[in-house]
Protein backbone atom coordinates (compact mmCIF):
# COMPACT_ATOMS: atom_id res chain seq x y z
CA UNK A 1 0.00 0.00 0.00
CA UNK A 2 1.42 3.35 -1.05
CA UNK A 3 1.90 5.97 1.64
CA UNK A 4 1.76 9.52 0.26
CA UNK A 5 4.83 10.26 2.42
CA UNK A 6 6.82 7.95 0.12
CA UNK A 7 5.89 9.85 -3.06
CA UNK A 8 8.85 11.62 -4.65
CA UNK A 9 7.40 15.03 -5.55
CA UNK A 10 9.22 17.66 -7.56
CA UNK A 11 7.84 21.16 -7.97
CA UNK A 12 8.59 24.83 -8.49
CA UNK A 13 9.12 26.73 -5.25
CA UNK A 14 7.51 30.17 -5.40
CA UNK A 15 8.57 33.24 -3.40
CA UNK A 16 5.72 32.68 -0.89
CA UNK A 17 7.08 29.19 -0.13
CA UNK A 18 4.28 27.28 -1.87
CA UNK A 19 5.08 24.67 -4.53
CA UNK A 20 3.67 24.57 -8.05
CA UNK A 21 3.62 21.57 -10.37
CA UNK A 22 3.36 23.58 -13.59
CA UNK A 23 5.26 26.71 -14.60
CA UNK A 24 2.85 28.98 -16.46
CA UNK A 25 3.23 32.59 -17.48
CA UNK A 26 -0.40 33.73 -17.42
CA UNK A 27 -1.98 36.61 -19.33
CA UNK A 28 -5.05 37.57 -17.28
CA UNK A 29 -7.71 39.85 -18.80
CA UNK A 30 -9.61 41.81 -16.15
CA UNK A 31 -12.68 42.07 -18.37
CA UNK A 32 -14.25 40.85 -21.60
CA UNK A 33 -12.90 43.88 -23.48
CA UNK A 34 -9.31 42.89 -22.78
CA UNK A 35 -9.56 39.34 -24.15
CA UNK A 36 -8.39 40.41 -27.61
CA UNK A 37 -5.18 41.99 -26.28
CA UNK A 38 -4.55 39.01 -23.97
CA UNK A 39 -4.93 36.60 -26.88
CA UNK A 40 -2.58 38.73 -29.00
CA UNK A 41 0.11 38.51 -26.30
CA UNK A 42 -0.42 34.75 -26.07
CA UNK A 43 0.08 34.58 -29.84
CA UNK A 44 3.22 36.75 -29.76
CA UNK A 45 5.02 35.12 -26.85
CA UNK A 46 5.70 31.39 -26.64
CA UNK A 47 5.00 29.84 -23.26
CA UNK A 48 2.20 32.20 -22.26
CA UNK A 49 -1.47 31.39 -21.75
CA UNK A 50 -4.39 33.85 -21.90
CA UNK A 51 -7.28 33.19 -19.49
CA UNK A 52 -10.08 34.73 -21.52
CA UNK A 53 -13.56 35.05 -20.00
CA UNK A 54 -16.81 36.97 -20.63
CA UNK A 55 -17.15 39.09 -17.43
CA UNK A 56 -15.52 41.81 -15.36
CA UNK A 57 -17.74 44.77 -16.22
CA UNK A 58 -20.39 46.38 -14.00
CA UNK A 59 -20.32 43.58 -11.47
CA UNK A 60 -20.86 44.64 -7.86
CA UNK A 61 -20.81 43.41 -4.28
CA UNK A 62 -20.04 39.77 -3.52
CA UNK A 63 -20.22 38.88 -7.22
CA UNK A 64 -17.51 41.41 -8.08
CA UNK A 65 -15.36 40.33 -5.14
CA UNK A 66 -15.61 36.72 -6.30
CA UNK A 67 -14.50 37.69 -9.82
CA UNK A 68 -11.52 39.62 -8.42
CA UNK A 69 -10.63 36.72 -6.12
CA UNK A 70 -10.95 34.19 -8.93
CA UNK A 71 -8.82 36.18 -11.40
CA UNK A 72 -6.18 37.14 -8.84
CA UNK A 73 -6.23 33.56 -7.55
CA UNK A 74 -5.06 32.23 -10.92
CA UNK A 75 -2.01 34.49 -10.74
CA UNK A 76 -1.46 33.66 -7.07
CA UNK A 77 -1.69 29.91 -7.80
CA UNK A 78 1.73 28.24 -7.34
CA UNK A 79 1.47 26.77 -10.85
CA UNK A 80 1.86 30.34 -12.13
CA UNK A 81 5.45 31.62 -12.35
CA UNK A 82 4.53 35.17 -13.37
CA UNK A 83 1.47 37.04 -14.62
CA UNK A 84 0.59 39.89 -16.95
CA UNK A 85 -2.78 41.53 -16.20
CA UNK A 86 -4.59 43.53 -18.89
CA UNK A 87 -7.71 45.61 -18.23
CA UNK A 88 -9.63 48.34 -20.00
CA UNK A 89 -8.83 50.89 -17.25
CA UNK A 90 -6.09 51.04 -14.60
CA UNK A 91 -7.96 50.87 -11.26
CA UNK A 92 -9.43 47.37 -11.37
CA UNK A 93 -6.32 46.17 -13.22
CA UNK A 94 -4.20 47.39 -10.32
CA UNK A 95 -6.42 45.64 -7.76
CA UNK A 96 -5.68 42.29 -9.36
CA UNK A 97 -1.96 43.04 -9.84
CA UNK A 98 -1.70 44.00 -6.15
CA UNK A 99 -3.27 40.74 -4.97
CA UNK A 100 -0.98 38.63 -7.17
CA UNK A 101 2.12 40.65 -6.23
CA UNK A 102 1.52 39.85 -2.54
CA UNK A 103 2.86 36.36 -3.30
CA UNK A 104 6.18 37.96 -4.31
CA UNK A 105 6.05 36.63 -7.85
CA UNK A 106 6.59 38.88 -10.88
CA UNK A 107 3.36 40.52 -12.00
CA UNK A 108 2.64 43.63 -13.98
CA UNK A 109 -0.50 45.30 -15.32
CA UNK A 110 -1.45 47.23 -18.43
CA UNK A 111 -4.59 49.19 -19.26
CA UNK A 112 -5.92 49.88 -22.70
CA UNK A 113 -7.61 53.29 -22.38
CA UNK A 114 -5.29 56.15 -23.56
CA UNK A 115 -3.01 53.59 -25.27
CA UNK A 116 -5.23 51.44 -27.45
CA UNK A 117 -4.91 47.73 -28.06
CA UNK A 118 -1.78 47.87 -30.22
CA UNK A 119 0.50 49.80 -27.85
CA UNK A 120 -0.85 47.75 -24.94
CA UNK A 121 -0.15 44.50 -26.75
CA UNK A 122 3.41 45.59 -27.50
CA UNK A 123 4.16 46.66 -23.92
CA UNK A 124 2.47 43.56 -22.44
CA UNK A 125 4.29 41.29 -24.90
CA UNK A 126 7.66 42.76 -23.92
CA UNK A 127 6.88 42.19 -20.23
CA UNK A 128 5.62 38.66 -20.92
CA UNK A 129 8.79 37.87 -22.88
CA UNK A 130 10.97 38.71 -19.88
CA UNK A 131 8.72 36.65 -17.60
CA UNK A 132 9.01 33.64 -19.92
CA UNK A 133 12.82 33.89 -19.98
CA UNK A 134 12.83 33.90 -16.16
CA UNK A 135 10.25 31.09 -15.86
CA UNK A 136 12.13 28.93 -18.33
CA UNK A 137 15.07 28.87 -15.92
CA UNK A 138 12.99 27.80 -12.89
CA UNK A 139 14.07 24.34 -11.77
CA UNK A 140 11.99 21.72 -9.99
CA UNK A 141 13.04 20.80 -6.46
CA UNK A 142 11.78 18.15 -4.04
CA UNK A 143 8.83 18.97 -1.82
CA UNK A 144 6.79 17.00 0.69
CA UNK A 145 3.17 15.95 0.49
CA UNK A 146 2.53 18.23 3.48
CA UNK A 147 3.30 21.13 1.12
CA UNK A 148 0.74 19.94 -1.45
CA UNK A 149 -2.66 21.57 -1.98
CA UNK A 150 -5.04 19.66 -4.25
CA UNK A 151 -8.73 19.29 -4.97
CA UNK A 152 -11.40 16.90 -6.22
CA UNK A 153 -14.75 16.94 -7.97
CA UNK A 154 -16.83 14.43 -9.92
CA UNK A 155 -18.65 15.05 -13.19
CA UNK A 156 -21.11 13.31 -15.50
CA UNK A 157 -21.37 10.90 -12.60
CA UNK A 158 -23.21 7.63 -12.72
CA UNK A 159 -23.61 4.69 -10.39
CA UNK A 160 -20.04 3.58 -11.09
CA UNK A 161 -18.86 6.87 -9.55
CA UNK A 162 -20.48 6.10 -6.21
CA UNK A 163 -19.47 2.44 -6.34
CA UNK A 164 -15.85 2.79 -7.39
CA UNK A 165 -14.14 5.98 -8.61
CA UNK A 166 -15.37 8.27 -5.83
CA UNK A 167 -14.50 5.80 -3.04
CA UNK A 168 -11.04 5.50 -4.67
CA UNK A 169 -10.50 9.25 -4.28
CA UNK A 170 -11.93 9.01 -0.76
CA UNK A 171 -9.39 6.34 0.16
CA UNK A 172 -6.53 8.33 -1.42
CA UNK A 173 -7.70 11.51 0.36
CA UNK A 174 -7.76 9.70 3.72
CA UNK A 175 -4.09 8.83 3.22
CA UNK A 176 -3.19 12.29 1.89
CA UNK A 177 -4.92 14.03 4.81
CA UNK A 178 -3.13 11.79 7.28
CA UNK A 179 0.18 12.77 5.62
CA UNK A 180 -0.59 16.47 6.08
CA UNK A 181 -1.76 17.48 2.60
CA UNK A 182 -4.25 20.32 2.11
CA UNK A 183 -7.38 19.13 0.29
CA UNK A 184 -10.44 20.84 -1.18
CA UNK A 185 -13.85 19.50 -2.18
CA UNK A 186 -17.32 21.07 -2.37
CA UNK A 187 -20.36 21.08 -4.72
CA UNK A 188 -22.91 22.53 -2.33
CA UNK A 189 -26.20 21.47 -3.96
CA UNK A 190 -24.83 18.10 -4.84
CA UNK A 191 -24.72 16.85 -1.27
CA UNK A 192 -28.52 17.16 -0.99
CA UNK A 193 -29.68 14.00 0.72
CA UNK A 194 -26.30 13.47 2.37
CA UNK A 195 -25.82 16.87 4.03
CA UNK A 196 -26.11 15.25 7.48
CA UNK A 197 -23.14 13.01 6.60
CA UNK A 198 -21.08 16.08 5.64
CA UNK A 199 -22.01 17.73 8.94
CA UNK A 200 -20.98 14.62 10.88
CA UNK A 201 -17.56 14.72 9.17
CA UNK A 202 -17.01 18.36 10.26
CA UNK A 203 -14.38 18.79 12.95
CA UNK A 204 -16.32 21.36 14.98
CA UNK A 205 -19.94 22.51 15.31
CA UNK A 206 -18.82 25.87 13.89
CA UNK A 207 -17.55 24.30 10.66
CA UNK A 208 -20.77 22.26 10.40
CA UNK A 209 -22.90 25.37 11.00
CA UNK A 210 -21.09 27.40 8.32
CA UNK A 211 -21.46 24.53 5.85
CA UNK A 212 -25.18 24.20 6.68
CA UNK A 213 -25.77 27.95 6.25
CA UNK A 214 -24.29 27.82 2.73
CA UNK A 215 -26.26 24.66 1.97
CA UNK A 216 -29.54 26.27 3.15
CA UNK A 217 -28.76 29.44 1.16
CA UNK A 218 -28.54 27.44 -2.05
CA UNK A 219 -31.81 25.62 -1.34
CA UNK A 220 -33.48 28.98 -0.58
CA UNK A 221 -32.11 30.46 -3.83
CA UNK A 222 -33.65 27.63 -5.83
CA UNK A 223 -36.99 28.04 -4.01
CA UNK A 224 -36.93 31.83 -4.52
CA UNK A 225 -36.89 31.23 -8.27
CA UNK A 226 -40.13 29.28 -7.93
CA UNK A 227 -38.51 26.18 -9.40
CA UNK A 228 -36.83 22.97 -8.32
CA UNK A 229 -33.62 21.38 -9.52
CA UNK A 230 -35.44 18.36 -10.96
CA UNK A 231 -34.21 18.17 -14.55
CA UNK A 232 -30.85 19.77 -13.62
CA UNK A 233 -29.82 17.65 -10.63
CA UNK A 234 -29.34 14.82 -11.50
CA UNK A 235 -28.33 15.86 -15.03
CA UNK A 236 -29.61 14.06 -18.10
CA UNK A 237 -26.16 12.45 -18.35
CA UNK A 238 -26.40 11.21 -14.77
CA UNK A 239 -29.85 9.72 -15.51
CA UNK A 240 -28.60 8.04 -18.67
CA UNK A 241 -25.91 6.47 -16.50
CA UNK A 242 -28.47 5.07 -14.06
CA UNK A 243 -28.71 7.70 -11.30
CA UNK A 244 -32.36 8.31 -10.43
CA UNK A 245 -32.48 11.00 -7.73
CA UNK A 246 -30.37 13.75 -6.16
CA UNK A 247 -30.16 11.73 -2.94
CA UNK A 248 -28.56 8.83 -4.81
CA UNK A 249 -26.17 11.17 -6.64
CA UNK A 250 -25.23 12.92 -3.38
CA UNK A 251 -24.49 9.67 -1.55
CA UNK A 252 -22.14 8.76 -4.39
CA UNK A 253 -20.61 12.22 -4.54
CA UNK A 254 -19.64 12.38 -0.89
CA UNK A 255 -17.69 9.12 -1.13
CA UNK A 256 -14.85 11.38 -2.38
CA UNK A 257 -14.41 12.68 1.16
CA UNK A 258 -13.81 9.16 2.45
CA UNK A 259 -13.70 9.23 6.23
CA UNK A 260 -11.68 12.46 6.27
CA UNK A 261 -12.44 15.05 8.92
CA UNK A 262 -13.66 18.31 7.35
CA UNK A 263 -11.41 20.83 9.08
CA UNK A 264 -12.81 24.04 7.59
CA UNK A 265 -15.52 25.61 5.47
CA UNK A 266 -14.34 28.04 2.77
CA UNK A 267 -16.18 30.69 0.80
CA UNK A 268 -15.67 30.20 -2.97
CA UNK A 269 -12.12 30.87 -4.22
CA UNK A 270 -10.72 31.36 -0.70
CA UNK A 271 -7.35 29.75 -0.02
CA UNK A 272 -7.43 26.98 2.63
CA UNK A 273 -6.31 28.10 6.08
CA UNK A 274 -5.08 24.74 7.36
CA UNK A 275 -4.04 21.25 6.23
CA UNK A 276 -6.65 18.52 5.90
CA UNK A 277 -9.91 18.50 3.94
CA UNK A 278 -11.83 21.77 3.53
CA UNK A 279 -15.33 22.07 2.08
CA UNK A 280 -15.51 25.00 -0.37
CA UNK A 281 -18.91 26.46 -1.19
CA UNK A 282 -19.17 25.93 -4.95
CA UNK A 283 -21.33 25.05 -7.91
CA UNK A 284 -21.32 21.48 -9.19
CA UNK A 285 -20.72 22.67 -12.76
CA UNK A 286 -17.34 21.15 -13.52
CA UNK A 287 -15.47 24.07 -15.07
CA UNK A 288 -16.79 26.57 -12.52
CA UNK A 289 -15.79 24.36 -9.62
CA UNK A 290 -12.31 23.49 -10.90
CA UNK A 291 -11.68 27.17 -11.73
CA UNK A 292 -12.59 28.03 -8.10
CA UNK A 293 -10.22 25.30 -6.85
CA UNK A 294 -7.40 26.78 -8.96
CA UNK A 295 -8.21 30.22 -7.53
CA UNK A 296 -7.96 28.73 -4.03
CA UNK A 297 -4.43 27.48 -4.73
CA UNK A 298 -5.02 23.83 -5.62
CA UNK A 299 -2.18 22.72 -7.91
CA UNK A 300 -3.62 19.40 -9.14
CA UNK A 301 -7.08 17.87 -9.28
CA UNK A 302 -8.65 14.40 -9.10
CA UNK A 303 -11.71 14.38 -11.37
CA UNK A 304 -13.83 11.24 -11.33
CA UNK A 305 -16.32 10.59 -14.10
CA UNK A 306 -18.86 7.93 -14.94
CA UNK A 307 -20.34 8.88 -18.30
CA UNK A 308 -17.23 10.81 -19.45
CA UNK A 309 -16.95 14.48 -18.51
CA UNK A 310 -13.97 15.72 -20.53
CA UNK A 311 -13.12 18.87 -18.56
CA UNK A 312 -9.65 20.31 -18.13
CA UNK A 313 -8.30 23.55 -16.68
CA UNK A 314 -5.66 25.96 -17.95
CA UNK A 315 -3.84 26.40 -14.63
CA UNK A 316 -4.03 23.02 -12.91
CA UNK A 317 -3.69 19.51 -14.32
CA UNK A 318 -6.95 17.56 -14.06
CA UNK A 319 -6.46 13.81 -13.57
CA UNK A 320 -9.43 11.88 -14.93
CA UNK A 321 -10.46 8.65 -13.19
CA UNK A 322 -13.29 6.38 -14.34
CA UNK A 323 -14.64 2.96 -13.38
CA UNK A 324 -17.27 2.77 -16.12
CA UNK A 325 -16.09 0.08 -18.57
CA UNK A 326 -18.12 1.61 -21.43
CA UNK A 327 -16.59 5.05 -20.90
CA UNK A 328 -13.08 3.66 -20.59
CA UNK A 329 -13.60 1.67 -23.81
CA UNK A 330 -15.35 4.33 -25.91
CA UNK A 331 -13.41 7.47 -24.89
CA UNK A 332 -10.05 6.19 -23.63
CA UNK A 333 -8.17 9.31 -24.73
CA UNK A 334 -9.83 11.21 -21.88
CA UNK A 335 -9.12 8.80 -19.03
CA UNK A 336 -5.86 8.85 -17.04
CA UNK A 337 -6.73 6.12 -14.53
CA UNK A 338 -8.91 3.14 -15.51
CA UNK A 339 -10.65 1.81 -12.41
CA UNK A 340 -13.09 -0.54 -14.15
CA UNK A 341 -11.41 -3.57 -12.55
CA UNK A 342 -13.06 -2.46 -9.29
CA UNK A 343 -16.48 -3.39 -10.72
CA UNK A 344 -15.16 -6.81 -11.68
CA UNK A 345 -13.79 -7.20 -8.13
CA UNK A 346 -10.39 -7.74 -9.70
CA UNK A 347 -8.97 -4.77 -7.80
CA UNK A 348 -9.41 -3.69 -4.18
CA UNK A 349 -10.12 -0.13 -3.11
CA UNK A 350 -6.64 0.09 -1.60
CA UNK A 351 -5.10 -0.99 -4.92
CA UNK A 352 -7.25 1.59 -6.71
CA UNK A 353 -6.07 4.30 -4.30
CA UNK A 354 -2.49 3.18 -5.02
CA UNK A 355 -3.12 3.63 -8.76
CA UNK A 356 -4.57 7.10 -8.16
CA UNK A 357 -1.59 8.12 -6.00
CA UNK A 358 0.89 6.79 -8.55
CA UNK A 359 -0.78 8.87 -11.26
CA UNK A 360 -0.80 11.84 -8.88
CA UNK A 361 2.96 11.51 -8.39
CA UNK A 362 3.60 11.23 -12.15
CA UNK A 363 1.33 14.17 -12.91
CA UNK A 364 2.92 16.37 -10.28
CA UNK A 365 6.35 15.50 -11.65
CA UNK A 366 5.43 16.53 -15.17
CA UNK A 367 3.35 13.89 -16.94
CA UNK A 368 0.72 15.76 -18.93
CA UNK A 369 -2.83 14.61 -18.22
CA UNK A 370 -5.27 13.57 -20.94
CA UNK A 371 -7.06 16.91 -20.55
CA UNK A 372 -3.79 18.85 -20.89
CA UNK A 373 -2.73 16.97 -24.01
CA UNK A 374 -6.18 17.41 -25.57
CA UNK A 375 -6.04 21.18 -24.84
CA UNK A 376 -8.99 21.21 -22.47
CA UNK A 377 -8.55 24.65 -20.96
CA UNK A 378 -12.03 25.36 -19.61
CA UNK A 379 -11.78 28.57 -17.57
CA UNK A 380 -15.18 29.62 -16.22
CA UNK A 381 -15.97 32.31 -13.67
CA UNK A 382 -18.78 31.70 -11.19
CA UNK A 383 -21.38 34.46 -11.48
CA UNK A 384 -23.46 34.96 -8.33
CA UNK A 385 -26.08 37.29 -9.84
CA UNK A 386 -26.80 39.79 -12.65
CA UNK A 387 -24.44 42.68 -13.34
CA UNK A 388 -25.57 46.27 -12.82
CA UNK B 1 -16.92 -12.20 -13.98
CA UNK B 2 -19.38 -14.34 -12.03
CA UNK B 3 -21.51 -11.52 -10.60
CA UNK B 4 -23.66 -9.07 -12.54
CA UNK B 5 -24.91 -6.85 -9.72
CA UNK B 6 -22.98 -4.93 -7.07
CA UNK B 7 -24.58 -3.82 -3.82
CA UNK B 8 -23.41 -1.06 -1.47
CA UNK B 9 -25.05 -2.82 1.50
CA UNK B 10 -26.38 -6.40 1.57
CA UNK B 11 -29.78 -5.25 2.86
CA UNK B 12 -30.27 -2.48 0.24
CA UNK B 13 -33.49 -2.60 -1.86
CA UNK B 14 -31.50 -2.12 -5.07
CA UNK B 15 -28.22 -3.22 -6.61
CA UNK B 16 -26.31 -1.86 -9.60
CA UNK B 17 -25.91 -3.77 -12.87
CA UNK B 18 -22.21 -3.89 -13.79
CA UNK B 19 -22.97 -5.14 -17.32
CA UNK B 20 -25.96 -4.99 -19.65
CA UNK B 21 -28.29 -7.62 -18.13
CA UNK B 22 -30.96 -9.31 -20.33
CA UNK B 23 -34.51 -10.24 -19.33
CA UNK B 24 -34.73 -13.73 -17.91
CA UNK B 25 -31.12 -14.00 -16.84
CA UNK B 26 -30.41 -15.25 -13.35
CA UNK B 27 -27.80 -12.86 -12.02
CA UNK B 28 -25.74 -12.99 -8.85
CA UNK B 29 -25.38 -9.97 -6.60
CA UNK B 30 -22.35 -9.40 -4.40
CA UNK B 31 -21.12 -6.66 -2.09
CA UNK B 32 -18.17 -4.43 -2.92
CA UNK B 33 -16.06 -6.68 -0.71
CA UNK B 34 -17.00 -9.65 -2.92
CA UNK B 35 -19.41 -11.34 -0.50
CA UNK B 36 -22.35 -13.05 -2.27
CA UNK B 37 -25.79 -11.68 -1.33
CA UNK B 38 -28.34 -13.47 -3.54
CA UNK B 39 -29.31 -14.06 -7.15
CA UNK B 40 -32.32 -12.51 -8.88
CA UNK B 41 -34.01 -13.29 -12.19
CA UNK B 42 -34.26 -10.22 -14.41
CA UNK B 43 -37.82 -9.26 -15.40
CA UNK B 44 -36.59 -6.43 -17.72
CA UNK B 45 -33.42 -5.64 -19.61
CA UNK B 46 -31.23 -3.54 -17.29
CA UNK B 47 -28.38 -1.56 -18.83
CA UNK B 48 -24.91 -1.22 -17.30
CA UNK B 49 -25.00 1.17 -14.35
CA UNK B 50 -28.75 1.00 -13.84
CA UNK B 51 -30.44 -0.40 -10.75
CA UNK B 52 -32.17 -3.74 -10.19
CA UNK B 53 -34.82 -4.33 -7.48
CA UNK B 54 -33.39 -6.90 -5.09
CA UNK B 55 -36.83 -7.40 -3.49
CA UNK B 56 -40.39 -6.33 -4.27
CA UNK B 57 -40.77 -2.60 -3.62
CA UNK B 58 -44.35 -1.34 -3.09
CA UNK B 59 -45.59 2.08 -4.22
CA UNK B 60 -45.13 4.68 -1.48
CA UNK B 61 -42.23 2.86 0.15
CA UNK B 62 -38.82 4.45 0.71
CA UNK B 63 -36.13 2.99 -1.56
CA UNK B 64 -32.87 2.11 0.20
CA UNK B 65 -29.37 2.18 -1.32
CA UNK B 66 -26.10 2.87 0.56
CA UNK B 67 -28.24 1.87 3.59
CA UNK B 68 -29.99 5.25 3.11
CA UNK B 69 -33.17 6.60 1.55
CA UNK B 70 -32.57 7.60 -2.10
CA UNK B 71 -36.22 8.34 -2.92
CA UNK B 72 -39.73 6.98 -2.81
CA UNK B 73 -41.35 4.35 -5.04
CA UNK B 74 -44.10 5.85 -7.24
CA UNK B 75 -44.80 2.51 -8.95
CA UNK B 76 -44.51 -1.05 -7.71
CA UNK B 77 -41.19 -2.62 -8.64
CA UNK B 78 -40.97 -6.40 -8.65
CA UNK B 79 -37.80 -8.18 -7.59
CA UNK B 80 -35.53 -8.35 -10.64
CA UNK B 81 -37.04 -5.31 -12.37
CA UNK B 82 -35.35 -2.13 -13.61
CA UNK B 83 -35.53 0.65 -11.00
CA UNK B 84 -35.11 4.15 -12.36
CA UNK B 85 -36.83 7.53 -12.79
CA UNK B 86 -40.06 5.88 -14.00
CA UNK B 87 -40.67 4.25 -10.64
CA UNK B 88 -38.78 6.25 -8.00
CA UNK B 89 -38.74 9.98 -7.27
CA UNK B 90 -36.66 12.24 -5.05
CA UNK B 91 -38.07 13.17 -1.65
CA UNK B 92 -36.18 16.46 -1.69
CA UNK B 93 -37.23 18.48 -4.70
CA UNK B 94 -40.88 18.11 -5.67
Amino acid sequence: MISPRDLQLWGYKRPDGRFGVRNHVLIIPVDDLSNAAAEAVQHNIKGTMALTHPYGRLQFGADLELTFRTLAGQGRNPNCAAAVVIGIEPKWTERIVTEIAKTGKPCTGFSIERSGDLKTIEAASRAAKEFVHAASECRREPFSVAQLTMSTKCGESDTTSGLASNPTVGRAFERLAEAGATLIFGETTEVTGGEDIIMELCETPDVAARFKAAFDDYQALVKSQGVSLVGSQPTEGNIRGGLSTIEEKALGNIQKAGRCTIVDFLEPAHEPRKPGLSFMDSSSAAAEMVTLCAAAGSVVHFFTTGQGNIIGNPVIPVIKLSANPLTVATMPEHIDVDLSALLRIEMTLDQAADAALQMLERTINGRLTAAEVLRHHEFVLTKLYRSA
Amino acid sequence: MKHGILMHRPDDDVGVAVADLPTGAEVGAITLEGAPVRAVTLVNDVPLGHKVAMRDIATGKDVIEYGRVIGVAVQDARQGSHVHTHCIKTKRWA
